[in-house]
């Protein structure tokens, strides 16, 4: 419970800060919006299968370009008054702080996430919104997904000077299996005969790479963070 | 968890790569004192300071925290641990009222309006700067939020690196007389600083660090800036 109350906390000042700085969310927001505006530019058709065809990769390069615009930031910001070592120091254990850092970053990207499906609804006429249920479960895993692996490497890059280039390299093929799985699901939920099995087939293996990835974070976290 | 009495340092290592940081570092710090740590930079004082605060792990030794009979480790240590380091760690964009209550909150000790007015009365945050965001302190300011915050947990163990640059006088001088009380209220307060005149008379005990190794260790409560500074020039070149 302790643990938990403790993420909570760190998750709360995370969006707390956010809220008073609104500077990742808009930042996320711009770019998302940039990304829908110019790939519309690409891909707009009058032709619904070419709308549905693209739609998911958007959706999904939208959310790995921002989450680790989302990621770098929020862990820039702990470094700026050295924050990350007075969380690190307080008797909370230290997968508190990872897990109440995973949760603010997932909130993040699913405030964004929920921006990028309207644009999408509405710029595209993609029909994201047929199956809402399933649409929201495979963006939730994603979010949960990036935010976990990318709180690790984040966190341990923290103190590397070029930190900037190296977070997207070290994070994209590790995140490579839930885009995949990510865009897997969206282009059956969108297809024109909807794929329902299909759908589930790749949410639960999002929920399978989200796990083992949690399991593996907890594990690593702290000896990645201490010097 | 009562409050640490000693912490033993012993033949403590760490090396960065191929680069020494500390070389086989012993030392004893005893509740109700007040240790510097100097030396050149790169000498290995925050690094010192960094395996103290459990945030740095050694390659080899080992630092063993007493409270009572037993030792401690873990969440018990870092519980008695404060800190006040060259930034604030304190978040920018929280208020000093905010700051303190999510650091009460993360050490579950009294995080009520009263107590936090009486540690921010006691390092002199003026009250109308309370509730402004931190980010629009002076460095002194920010500093007094820093030292209720590091205050605010009641620490047996304070670590301090260079806490009076960029202080003014007065603020120097307050801070100075804090670290007396804590010192005389049982606490182990172990500062690393360059400014020998604001330590000298306070410091119970000084420590010299050269590339790494301790060099020079003696008892220091009766010496003067100028001894002190003969000392230091003496050790730590």
């Amino acid at each position: 419970m302790s643990l938990l109350r403790q993420a909570g906390r760190v998750a709360w000042k995370d969006l707390r800060v956010e809220l008073r700085s609104k500077e990742i969310v808009m930042t996320m927001v711009f770019f998302a919006t940039l990304l829908v505006v110019i790939y519309s530019f690409a891909f707009r058709s009058s032709d619904p299968r070419a709308v549905r065809g693209a739609v998911p990769g958007m959706l999904w390069v939208a959310l790995a370009f921002t989450g680790t615009i989302a990621l770098g930031r929020a862990f820039d910001r702990e470094r700026e008054n050295d924050t990350m070592r007075a969380l690190l120091l307080s008797p909370v254990p230290r997968l508190a702080v990872f897990l109440g850092k995973a949760v603010a970053m997932t909130a993040l990207i699913l405030a964004v996430a929920v921006v990028c499906v309207l644009l999408l609804t509405v710029w595209m006429n993609a029909p994201l919104l047929e199956f809402p249920g399933e649409l929201a479960l495979v963006v939730t895993l994603g979010a949960v997904g990036i935010a976990l692996i990318g709180s690790v490497f984040a966190a341990t890059l923290l103190k590397v000077r070029s930190r900037d280039v190296l977070l997207p390299v070290i994070l994209y093929p590790l995140l490579m299996p839930l885009f995949v799985a990510g865009t897997k699901t969206t282009m059956a939920l969108l297809s024109e005969i909807p794929n329902l099995e299909l759908a589930w087939f790749w949410i639960r293996f999002l929920g399978i790479y989200d796990a083992v990835f949690l399991v593996l974070s907890l594990w690593t976290f702290e000896s990645l963070v201490i010097e | 968890m009562a409050a640490l009495d000693l912490v033993e340092i012993k033949k403590v290592a760490k090396r960065y790569g191929s680069e020494r940081a500390l070389a086989g570092v012993t030392l004893e710090l005893r509740a109700g004192s007040m240790c510097a740590l100097l030396g050149h930079n790169g000498a290995g004082k925050t690094t010192l300071l960094g395996v103290l605060s459990t945030l740095v792990r050694p390659n080899a030794g080992a630092i063993t925290y007493r409270s009572g009979a037993k030792s401690i480790e873990g969440e018990d240590v870092r519980r008695q641990i404060g800190m006040l380091a060259h930034q604030s760690l304190c978040y920018g964009e929280l208020t000093a009222i905010e700051n303190l209550e999510l650091f009460a909150g993360l050490y579950e000790v009294d995080g009520s309006a009263a107590a936090l007015k009486a540690v921010l009365d006691r390092v002199g945050l003026e009250e109308r700067a309370r509730t402004r965001a931190a980010r629009t302190y002076s460095r002194g300011m920010l500093q007094r939020l820093a030292l209720a915050r590091a205050l605010l947990t009641k620490p047996s163990l304070l670590l301090l690196d260079e806490p009076f640059t960029g202080l003014d006088r007065g603020g120097a001088l307050s801070l100075g007389e804090q670290l007396g009380e804590l010192k005389a209220s049982g606490a182990i307060v172990v500062v690393v600083t360059h400014d020998l005149e604001a330590i000298a008379g306070r410091t119970d005990h000084i420590a010299i660090l050269r590339r790494g190794g301790l060099v020079f260790e003696e008892r220091a409560d009766t010496y003067s800036y100028e001894q002190l500074k003969d000392i230091y020039h003496r050790h730590a070149n």
